[in-house]
């Protein structure tokens, strides 16, 4: 199917976009990659009178490392984000999330700040800023504001952004230390939309006990979710006492609303989310034992 | 609603035209510029079949609009053979190999392979599979693509070391 008429706008500069957003309010979306919204429109799924393509704006570009943080321009493409060395140092989740989305012809196109303002809760990236404790710029004509990750997913498809507000970048933590990082995710088919999936940075201290850790959870409610059941298991435990299957398992039994649809009851669902964090926990802790 | 101008290079030859903004490249390609070799499937990036090179990378062409190709360089299948008509080393491998049989699909596959060589002219079996899963064949299966890519691969090896 084609996308129903629509009007363009290619703003040059963050100001021109929120400028743009509130004048049209509500009649408007961001544009980014296109790679979730174009297949909405073209299966009318979604529409709005306008659409404001910022992906020539080149201040949305770029990759900052300071103060503990990275921080990614919310137009850097996942084969960006996937092939940069500099994120495979400080923010190994991400690089191991890439592989998972979508195919490499979607990757080409499709945006880190787009796959996060979409908020799909299958979506990779949002698991990892779930996980990782993340923060948003979201800019408006009213200045610029942080929103930290828990905060940000609101809903299937919702998040905390207003709609006269552009995310402009995304800031992850950089850990340190002894850390290990995993991703973990079951789709019928490669490329699809992940069934379930986790996300997992651990970080040992000199006795082997986890000191810190993040478990993000993808394909497992409404929204990215972050794993704290699961995490509350692992804190402070020494590594050779942990039972990541049992993890695993307390991580699901945590969750009230696992979706059921065509690819799989809830049940199911959460069989597969057990084995992905408890295979995802295993894999981390491994690499954090021998950093 | 409004339409806008676009200025394409397609194939190497500078193309223009005045767009509807809903107009997607893959609709831009056949329908404005005559190239009907770039084939629609599932018209929302599931499929594969519309594959083409943006400034030198493999994207879907049905999930962009042409508006937002404007000033861009894109490649389809018509533009991989040399302008002699001679195929080229991914071409000739899929002929080779019985890659195709009803030939739909492949112009996103040739589309593909040729970005996947580009970017790992060595790839494993496991990289081919992973860079082919983006595209569908509904009718020879993908052992014979899988075994062209290795073929374009090797004869591609073999060019370079006779030149």
């Amino acid at each position: 199917m084609k996308a129903a008429a629509f009007a363009y706008h290619r703003p040059e500069s963050v100001k021109e976009a929120v400028n743009l957003l509130d004048e049209f309010g509500d009649d408007a979306k961001i544009l980014a990659g296109g790679q979730s919204l174009v297949p909405m429109l073209a299966m009318r799924l979604t529409h709005f009178e306008n659409l404001i393509d910022i992906s020539r704006i080149g201040e949305l570009n770029g990759i900052d490392l300071c103060d503990g943080k990275i921080r990614l321009g919310a137009a850097t493409p996942h084969a960006y984000v996937g092939m940069d060395d500099e994120i495979a140092d400080s923010v190994p989740l991400l690089t191991l999330a890439t592989p998972y989305i979508g195919h490499f012809q979607i990757r080409t196109r499709g945006t880190l700040g787009g796959a996060i303002a979409h908020a799909d809760p299958a979506a990779e990236y949002a698991a990892v800023a779930v996980a990782l404790d993340a923060e948003m710029d979201a800019v408006s004509s009213r200045g610029t504001r942080q929103i930290p990750a828990a905060e940000f997913f609101t809903g299937l498809w919702e998040t905390a952004l207003d709609p006269t507000e552009i995310l402009t970048a995304v800031h992850f933590p950089v850990w340190g230390g002894r850390s290990g990082f995993a991703v973990e995710e079951f789709a019928r088919r490669h490329g699809d939309f992940a069934i379930a999936g986790a996300a997992v940075g651990v970080e040992l201290d000199d006795d082997d006990r986890v000191t810190r850790c993040g478990v993000g959870l993808l394909g497992l409610g409404s929204t990215p979710l972050r794993g704290s059941a699961a995490e509350e298991a692992l804190l402070g435990r020494s590594a050779s006492d942990i039972d990541a299957d049992e993890v695993g398992d307390i991580a699901m039994r945590a969750l009230d609303d696992i979706p059921a649809d065509l690819q799989g009851s809830s049940a199911y669902r959460a069989k597969v989310g057990a084995t992905m964090v408890a295979r995802a926990v295993t894999s981390a802790i491994t690499e954090a034992r021998n950093a | 609603m409004h339409e806008l101008p676009v200025e394409i290079s397609v194939n190497g030859r500078g193309t223009e035209a005045v767009v509807e903004p809903r107009l997607t490249l893959a609709d831009y390609l056949r329908e404005r510029c005559g190239l009907t070799g770039t084939h629609l499937g599932c018209e929302h990036g599931a499929c594969g079949a519309c594959t083409v090179l943006l400034d030198g990378h493999a994207i879907r062409s049905c999930l962009m609009f042409a508006v937002q190709a404007d000033g861009c360089e894109v490649t389809t299948v018509e533009g991989i053979a040399s302008p002699d008509g001679e195929l080229s080393p991914v071409q000739s491998a899929l002929r080779e190999c019985h890659g195709l049989q009803c030939g739909f699909c492949t112009p996103g596959f040739v589309m593909s392979i040729t970005a996947l060589l580009n970017e790992n002219p060595h790839p494993s079996d496991d990289e081919i599979r992973e860079g082919l899963s983006g595209n569908f064949c509904r009718c020879t299966g993908y052992q014979s693509i899988v075994n062209a890519v290795h073929r374009a691969a090797e004869s591609a090896r073999a060019d370079a070391k006779s030149h």
